[in-house]
């Protein structure tokens, strides 16, 4: 309350007051936010364990071709002498031919390793992030494919368009310093 | 006691191992030539402190709108800013993050159970707060990327008649509203699903909001800043701030001639002429009225806030789970024969619907709160504008309506006096009112 300084009126007094403690707030709320410890950008990221390969990822994202593309963790693939993420469900030979792919882009590249494992490769600029070969390989193998944001591409929308179209509620914000779910950690 | 916990320990550190492994259909193979597993890119998100080159340049731009609108009194200067602003927040940025956004952010934060506010979000909440309560709406003037967008295309400003200006704006604080309750909620952010420029800053969009965009910025060439004024949910946060601010655009009352030019330049009816001599109307019954309608909004809150209690479920659709467990519960009824992508999904993870329906009804409960505060915030809102129609301040000289005014400068640029700086800014110096 003021002590009567000189010709304070009321209407003069409010004012100042009110803007005092909005200052006092708002200065106080932004020194709290920089001094917070704990405090982390986010970004957004799919969890492929609640993915669901919808194609959505390929359609919704504001980036033309999307942010969302395929990755593959290695160390989970089985090495399946048929791979279903690369092959389709019936092939008319044993050939790679372009009938024999799922891929749409042709993004998958197959390398031999030795009798009778073969790798296989997602070659990125390719990729639209469709999820074909991740439903393929989540279906009949380990499901060693995921579908990941990028975050290189990724503009890191307040509201991810992916993550409003997401059928299955997978994308989410998570901390930017562990920007990616993986199904095998390491 | 020791030996028990770590056994435990490794217990439990075996049946994580077991988890993992028989998680996956196919074991590894053991690879007998020394096979390697590639390298797996993974890029890192834009760096941590590219976060404070952003809040610097809001803050600079903040202070260089401050200086251009208050100091220099500088429309041009002002216009260039908007550009910037479009070009730097909007194209540069892609639009995100923005102030008006994070109000959304703020609310999660705030309401929602596992969100803790990042740093950027919470500074572009509070920087352009901050400045309002010292120079007004200067964030409106050439800061914020939608505004500026507007700003730029006003071509021939028409004017809005009073009773639609007053009529339409109450949709900001709807919104505002809405926008608290569907992010509170973490149902979703209307304001960035909605938001008619940033598909123009992104490049990219649905047909819908192709067209709302496009609608919007034909309609803003003619009628000033349209979603600024009856629309923007920030705007209502700097309206309330900014009468409080130290310094402000003035049209100095100690230079000023009476000749009405400010007044016709200013696009979004900011400036309030001087007020016919009171005595219309006898104080005593002015005063009544005022009475039962400063008693009438309790009334307008408790009806507000029951009438969207009974509107809740409608409300709750907003959230995803709340639609799925809907659609779920249509589809055991045997009410609905197709299946929606969601509930397909749902059934690819073999889990029960009762554990959606729980997840639901945890929304719902959310959503009978937050529906009594929105509708109670309605009613309050309602009956303040109310009240606020029925006080008339007397005023003797043309003034700019600090809450409505966004410093664009065009007044100035209108004004045919050169008022002395200690007048524009109101300081110890300036000549006493007559």
């Amino acid at each position: 309350m003021p002590d009567k300084p000189e010709r304070l009126t009321r209407r003069e007094f409010l004012p100042q007051a009110v803007r005092g403690i909005g200052l006092l707030a708002t200065g106080g709320a932004l020194g709290a936010l920089a001094t917070r410890r704990s405090a982390g950008e986010l970004v957004w990221q799919i969890d492929p364990r609640k993915c669901v390969a919808c194609e959505h990822c390929a359609t919704d994202c504001v980036l033309s071709p999307s942010a969302v593309k395929v990755m593959h963790e290695y160390r989970v693939c089985g090495y399946c002498n048929r791979c279903f993420a690369y092959f389709v469900d019936q092939p008319t030979d044993d050939t790679t031919a372009a009938e024999n792919q799922r891929c749409p882009t042709n993004a998958i590249r197959r390398s031999f390793v030795e009798d009778p494992y073969h790798q296989y490769a997602i070659d990125e600029p390719k990729c639209i992030g469709c999820g074909i070969c991740v439903k393929g390989c989540k279906e009949f193998g380990n499901g060693s494919l995921i579908l990941q944001i990028r975050h290189d591409r990724c503009v890191n929308c307040n509201q991810c368009a992916i993550a409003t179209a997401c059928p299955a509620q997978a994308v989410s914000r998570v901390r930017a310093d562990q920007p990616y779910i993986l199904r095998r950690s390491g | 006691m020791r030996s028990l916990g770590v056994g435990l320990l490794l217990l439990v550190a075996l049946a994580g191992w077991c988890a993992a492994s028989e998680e996956f259909d196919f074991p590894p193979p053991q690879f007998s030539q020394g096979y390697e597993y590639p390298h797996v890119s993974k890029p890192s998100p834009r760096p941590d402190w590219l976060v404070y080159v952003d809040i610097g340049v809001l803050a600079a731009a903040l202070g260089l709108a401050a200086w251009l609108a208050l100091g220099r009194r500088h429309r041009r200067g002002l216009a260039l800013l908007a550009v910037f602003s479009v070009l730097y927040f909007g194209f540069f940025r892609h639009g995100c993050i923005c102030s008006v956004g994070a109000i959304q952010n703020v609310a999660l934060a705030a309401f929602g159970s596992d969100y803790a506010l990042p740093m950027v979000a919470g500074a572009f909440f509070l920087l352009p707060l901050l400045f309002a309560l010292l120079f007004g709406r200067v964030f409106c003037a050439g800061v914020c990327p939608l505004g500026a967008a507007q700003e730029i295309v006003l071509l021939r400003p028409l004017r809005v008649p009073r009773w639609l200006e007053n009529g339409l704006g109450v949709a900001p604080y709807v919104y505002l509203g809405a926008a608290v309750l569907f992010a509170g909620t973490g149902s979703a952010f209307i304001i960035c699903d909605y938001d008619p420029f940033i598909l123009f800053y992104r490049l990219a969009g649905s047909r819908g909001m192709l067209v709302l965009g496009l609608v919007v910025l034909l309609t803003a060439t003619v009628i000033g800043r349209p979603y600024c004024r009856y629309l923007c949910p920030y705007g209502v946060l700097l309206r309330w701030l900014a009468p409080f601010a130290r310094w402000r655009v003035r049209i100095t009352p100690q230079d000023c001639i009476s000749c009405h030019l400010c007044a016709k330049a200013c696009p979004y009816g900011a400036i309030r002429a001087p007020t016919p001599e009171p005595g219309a109307v006898p104080r005593h019954v002015g005063r009544g009225r005022l009475a039962a309608l400063l008693a009438l909004i309790p009334v307008f809150v408790v009806l507000g806030g029951w009438l969207a209690n009974v509107g809740s479920p409608i409300l709750a659709r907003a959230h995803p789970s709340v639609r799925l467990a809907n659609r779920l519960w249509l589809e055991e009824q045997g009410r609905v024969e197709a299946k929606t992508e969601a509930t397909e999904a749902f059934e690819q993870h073999e889990r029960p619907t009762v554990e959606a329906y729980r997840t639901a009804a945890a929304i719902h409960a959310r959503f009978r709160v937050g529906a009594w505060a929105f509708g109670g915030w309605l009613g309050l809102v309602l009956g303040i504008r109310l009240v606020g129609q029925a006080i008339r301040r007397h005023r003797s000289e043309y003034d700019a309506d600090p809450a409505a005014c966004v410093a664009c400068g065009r007044c100035y640029a209108a004004c045919p006096v050169q008022p002395t700086r200690e007048n524009a800014l109101g300081l110890p110096g300036a000549s006493e009112r007559s």
